[in-house]
């Protein structure tokens, strides 16, 4: 089978955006729920919008969990995770008080923002990243490039060194984190205009 | 740092691009996806679409339509007019909108914005506020495009809107609208106090000065706005901009 970028549907959100932006940059996308695409991808990305919870139910229901821990875990195919997608790989999620894949030794918290009213939740617009730990991931994208967010909760890592920048929203918050072949954002590459589109890039060509 | 976004507001009737004064007084703009094309190369934070002819048509916004800008749009849009079911939302998303903008379908049926919140999440659904005051001088929310009445005074319904589950506010000042002399900064405040989650301001704005003073003044979390971003010079030619993005970064500082 010809080797492809698979694009994970799991029925939250719209991957029209991610598809195009992954066959603009390689040619080679495909959004697919089946596990032999999955298993047999050179990159994965997972993207997401939508509850936490229901995330989990949709990943059981297409019986694709078992298959991303096998293609993450033991293959060690390159996965990135967008947004909800992101939240998906750590161990516990508040929204739906849900279990996720565990990949990371992190969990997923509410926004508790002091200043209700300069800081709304959701996030909703652009915003920069302060870089934890260089990566590959931000090659070429100048420091001060903003991202798009929007999201009502975020990641709280166990570990520092999973995380590969932060962002000020009230507080800082952990936006982009990277271990081993796992790669995740909370911010959406696909809609960041060109920062966004060379990060992309940087993740299919690593 | 967060930087407030900044949307243009395309009005869509006949499938042409209209712009409005005070809700009438429509005027043809030009074709809809060229402006995509043209707002794209501009790397604008956001668009807005909203056919403000499908509610009195008893449809809602043409699909084929949603996925043609879908294909050319490399920021976030989202798409309202005439929405008012559940597989519908489901249909735009699928067709590549980000967010579904909710309006007269709030006010008639609040319980709709629960549904559809429930369904989708928070973040995919904005309901938008069209305010007048009607001859009492007292403000209320309209519907049917300013047509109809409502019996919701603004902040108030947003605060009911808040609760059902709406992720986000545009509020709209049908008396600021085309007018570019500034937005309804007292109505703004008011509500964007009033709840917790983004506000964004739209009705009014002439210029660049105008986007800060709703955020710095008026506590927005993102500016939007029609005729500045359609519109060059006094005599309103019809030129589609929008300020570079290191403009924007100063502006809200």
């Amino acid at each position: 089978m010809h080797q492809k970028t698979v694009i994970v549907n799991y029925g939250m959100g719209n991957l029209n955006s991610v598809y195009r932006i992954v066959n603009d940059i390689k040619g080679d996308a495909v959004v697919s729920s089946n596990p032999e695409d999955i298993l047999g991808a050179t990159k994965i990305i997972l993207p997401g919008v939508g509850h936490f919870g229901k995330a989990v139910a949709n990943l059981e229901k297409l019986n694709i969990w078992d298959t991303l821990n096998v293609a993450v875990l033991e293959k060690k195919i390159p996965i990135l995770g967008i947004c909800l997608g992101m939240q998906l790989m750590v161990s516990h999620s508040e929204e739906g008080d849900a279990k996720g894949f565990n990949w990371f030794d992190a969990n997923i918290v509410k926004f508790k923002v002091r200043d209700h009213l300069q800081f709304k939740v959701p996030q909703m617009g652009w915003n920069n990243l302060i870089i934890e730990n260089e990566s590959p991931l931000f090659n070429g994208i100048p420091g001060d490039a903003l991202y798009f967010f929007i999201h009502s909760y975020h990641i709280k890592c166990n570990n520092k060194e999973d995380i590969l920048a932060k962002t000020e929203y009230d507080y800082f918050f952990t936006s982009a984190i990277h271990k081993n072949n796992i790669f995740g954002t909370q911010f959406h590459p696909e809609k960041s205009h060109d920062s966004g589109k060379k990060l992309l890039c940087n993740f299919l060509n690593l | 740092m967060f930087r407030p976004r900044v949307i243009p507001v395309l009005l869509l009737k006949n499938q042409g691009l209209v712009k409005s004064v005070k809700f009438k007084k429509f005027r043809y703009i030009g074709d809809p996806i060229n402006a995509v094309k043209v707002f794209n190369d501009l790397r604008v934070d956001e668009l807005v679409f909203l056919d403000i002819s499908a509610n009195r048509e008893n449809r809602s916004i043409p699909l084929d339509f949603i996925s043609r800008v879908g294909d050319e749009a490399n920021m976030p849009f989202s798409v309202g007019g005439g929405i008012r079911s559940i597989k519908e939302i489901q249909q735009i998303i699928s067709a590549g909108a980000e967010k579904v903008i909710l309006n007269t379908s709030a006010a008639e049926n609040p319980l709709f914005v629960k549904q559809a919140s429930d369904e989708f999440g928070s973040s995919t659904i904005a309901v938008s506020i069209d305010v007048k005051k009607n001859i009492f001088g007292k403000e209320f929310t309209y519907i049917y495009s300013g047509k109809n009445i409502t019996k919701y005074e603004p902040v108030s319904f947003v605060k009911l809107m808040e609760e059902m589950g709406a992720g986000e506010i545009i509020i709209n000042s049908i008396e600021h609208d085309g007018m570019m002399q500034g937005y309804n900064i007292s109505l703004i405040r008011r509500v964007s106090e009033a709840v917790r989650i983004p506000v964004v301001a739209l009705g009014g704005a002439g210029n660049n000065n105008d986007l800060r003073n709703a955020v710095k003044e008026g506590i927005a979390s993102a500016v939007a706005a029609g005729s500045l971003f359609v519109y060059h010079g006094p005599r309103r030619a019809v030129l589609i901009n929008y300020p570079e993005n290191g403009v924007l970064d100063l502006l809200f500082k």
